[in-house]
């Protein structure tokens, strides 16, 4: 079978093409959108062979079921979890051969909460904007996985896989996100750098692709009233009125109207990612004014 | 020259702050110029917002915004470009609403909306959704108390002191004066947007349904 291609089995409970995002179009109102643990996206996409920015899938907590209708390399990082092949249990983290006609199954997260699994030459599914990714906001590329789709696979490239094994993320107990602050902390009381730094906040199970919701303290206003919408990043924290802060992901709107306490470096979003409601989170304040 | 704040975001963005929205689209305006001219370090996203500009993905926020303070920037000019033209229908069930909440007729209603040179501030809510002014402040009107579960796609709807249009369905509070058949959002164009920021925008009347 020559059919580049694969039979989606069991799609799992939110499952999602991803790439590297959509640049260049946040003026249109377009989210970034990509994989919300990049470094998982591009390991995976390494151990295959691939380009950093091909199209993989991310799972959401209990993962899912993929039959290739190919033989196709396949490879699964960031939450760690069971894979099998058939019902047998092969590589986390490392490639895999597929048979034509085989299940690959990746299993419900044993910690953490998004897997990523590529296949060398990646999902071919037609780019909008120049990006593969699915956008839960704004509806924009493929859509989430339902059982029985169907997804393109591209050819994959001569190339060597770059690496050939990854160790797996260890289970940490407390995600400490750093934050510089700006650019309306002075919209909050004085105090709230050190409510946020207290650590007596927790991951929400409302959190999403959108953001990540808390639980905790409430930070209180020292300026009342509305703030004109504005630009936002990817790492912003947001306080909404009931004072609960919302870090931004990738699928964040662009602008918003309530103000933003700090930014999240980048480097720190793939944890945020990985984090799984009830997890105790901190901030940690650093560097600029 | 108006005077103008920069806001630190992160590690790789600058926010800057201006008076109002005219000045955010001035130097908006400045920006593209500045980019398309090679002068502007390498920015990934420009975006302009109701007295704000982002300017997110540079690598040294400190030397750009030092730059920035040492700029002329033009104001804008009402008729340097192009008009978008959008023929509107005046049939939105809120069109009463706002009638009474301007204190005129609903025809009057028509002939100021339809009178005004409008510009696109910015872009958000959804891709393709354009925040547009131009209308005079003694023309702001509340959101709707509940908002619509599904507002239908081309809808010209007011809220605050800004004019949109929805580029699709979707739920919605703002007041629904009209609706058009311009396609507000195509991927496949070059823009995908109809209305991109610093855009002149007019709306047309014709004949209701």
């Amino acid at each position: 079978m020559t059919d580049r291609a694969l039979s989606v089995v069991r799609a799992g409970a939110l499952t999602s093409v991803q790439d590297e995002g959509r640049h260049g179009h946040a003026h249109l109102g377009v989210p970034r959108s990509g994989a919300l643990d990049l470094p998982a996206s591009r390991l995976a996409n390494r151990l295959v062979g691939n380009a950093i920015g091909a199209a993989v899938l991310e799972t959401t907590l209990n993962g899912c079921a993929v039959r290739p209708r190919c033989a196709v390399t396949v490879a699964v990082t960031g939450a760690p979890c069971a894979v099998t092949l058939d019902g047998r249990p092969v590589a986390w983290g490392a490639p895999v051969r597929v048979p034509p006609g085989a299940v690959v199954e990746v299993g419900a997260a044993t910690h953490g909460v998004r897997s990523y699994l590529a296949f060398a030459g990646g999902i071919t599914v037609e780019p909008v904007l120049g990006s593969r990714s699915t956008d839960l906001l704004s509806g924009l590329g493929p859509p989430l996985l339902s059982d029985g789709a169907a997804l393109p696979l591209g050819s994959p490239a001569p190339a060597y896989p770059h690496v050939d094994e990854a160790p797996a993320p260890g289970v940490p107990r407390e995600l400490v996100l750093r934050m510089c602050p700006g650019p309306r902390a002075d919209w909050f009381t004085a105090d709230a750098t050190a409510v946020l730094a207290a650590g007596h906040y927790r991951v929400s199970s409302a959190s999403n692709r959108i953001g990540l919701r808390t639980e905790g303290p409430a930070l209180r206003r020292a300026v009342e009233g509305e703030l004109p919408s504005e630009g936002m990043v990817w790492g912003a924290v947001q306080v909404p009125p009931d004072g609960r802060p919302v870090v931004f992901l990738a699928d964040h709107p662009t602008t918003g109207g309530y103000p933003v306490i700090g930014v999240v470096p980048e480097p720190d979003l793939a944890a945020a990612a990985q984090a799984a409601p009830g997890t105790p989170l901190r901030f940690a304040p650093v560097g600029r004014p | 020259m108006s005077p103008l704040r920069t806001l630190p975001v992160g590690e790789h963005a600058l926010l800057v702050e201006l008076e109002n929205g005219e000045a955010a689209g001035a130097l908006h305006a400045e920006l593209l110029r500045r980019r398309a001219a090679g002068t502007l370090p390498p920015v990934r996203e420009i975006v302009p917002a109701a007295r704000t500009v982002l300017l997110d993905g540079i690598a040294d926020p400190r030397a750009l915004a030092a730059q920035l303070t040492t700029w002329r920037i033009p104001p804008l000019e009402a008729g340097a470009q192009e008009t978008v033209e959008i023929s509107v229908r005046y049939d939105g069930p809120d069109l009463a609403d706002v009638a009474g909440l301007w204190e005129v007729s609903e025809q009057e209603v028509v002939r100021i909306h339809s009178a005004a040179e409008f510009r696109v501030a910015f872009c958000g809510f959804a891709p393709g959704f354009a925040y547009l002014t131009g209308l005079g402040e003694e023309y702001s009107v509340p959101r709707r108390d509940t908002p619509r579960t599904s507002v239908p796609a081309g809808s010209v709807a007011l809220a605050g002191p800004y004019t949109g249009v929805y580029p699709r369905p979707s739920p919605g509070g703002w007041q629904l004066i009209g609706s058009t058949d311009a396609a507000l959002w195509d991927p496949h164009r070059e823009p995908a947007a109809l209305l991109t920021p610093g855009t002149r925008v007019r709306f047309v009347p014709r004949a209701a349904r």
